[in-house]
């Protein structure tokens, strides 16, 4: 059931590169499964958490399949928690940065988000419950 | 009085500003705030039991700083045994932190 809450998640990290992306990710989910809506504000080269073209690798060193080595995409988990949006009747306003986006060619995304700018964070953080800025090491 | 939620990240083994938020963190409850720590990735390696760091999180518990430790962080990097005070949680209970009306939330 909704809550009614919104939950504003600003995050920077490009993927598979430091565990903020694995962090805020499970944030956002925990924030979905207790049915708070949730903005996330991706820039900089968080951006590119949401590439449609990311594939999953074998691993050559200990001899894996893809199959077997199950590696996770970013872009399969944003699109997992769309899904569970909709399951639990809360809203994802997902958005990447417009210019961090044509900085980074990186504008083909899987479906779900949209495109924005620091206005949208100012707007979705004077609408939201809490802001949490996971800003870059 | 107010309510901070301070999220650490980062290890005081690699980065020495680490020292510098737990003072802040200190500060903060030395004032009359509510201040809980939350600690995620290698944030949580200082309440691993026996850490030549583990007295920097007993004063900060003993001036009513909460301080939790992400169970999924600790899983990651095998820590079982955890300094006296600290308590564990997952990330729904951060989100409930920092839904908690008039919370400051600050990352490091």
């Amino acid at each position: 059931m909704a809550s009614g809450k919104t939950l504003t998640v600003a995050i920077m990290d490009a993927p598979y590169e430091s565990a903020n992306s694995t962090t805020a990710l499970r944030i956002v989910q925990s924030a979905l499964e207790k049915g708070n809506n949730v903005t996330v504000f991706a820039y900089e080269g968080a951006v590119n958490l949401t590439m449609k073209a990311q594939a999953p690798h074998p691993n050559p060193v200990k001899g894996t399949s893809v199959e077997e080595e199950a590696h996770p995409t970013t872009k399969d988990w944003v699109s997992s928690l769309f899904k569970l949006a909709k399951e639990k009747g809360a809203k994802l306003d997902w958005i990447n940065c417009g210019m961090c986006v044509d900085e980074r060619g990186a504008g083909d995304w899987v479906e779900g988000p949209r495109r924005g700018g620091p206005k949208d964070l100012l707007d979705a953080s004077s609408a939201s419950d809490a802001t949490l800025v996971i800003p870059t090491k | 009085m107010a309510k901070y939620l301070l999220i650490e990240s980062r290890d005081p083994f690699d980065s020495s500003d680490s020292e510098y938020f737990a003072e802040l963190v200190q500060g903060i409850a030395k004032r009359g705030n509510e201040a809980t720590l939350f600690l995620v990735q290698n944030g949580v390696l200082p309440v691993r039991k026996g850490s030549k760091y583990n007295g920097v999180i007993s004063d900060l518990i003993k001036n009513k700083v909460k301080v939790v430790a992400d169970r999924f962080s600790l899983k990651e990097r095998g820590i079982r045994r955890l300094a006296e005070g600290v308590d564990t949680a997952d990330t729904d209970r951060l989100v409930d932190l920092l839904l908690e009306p008039g919370t400051k939330a600050i990352w490091h």
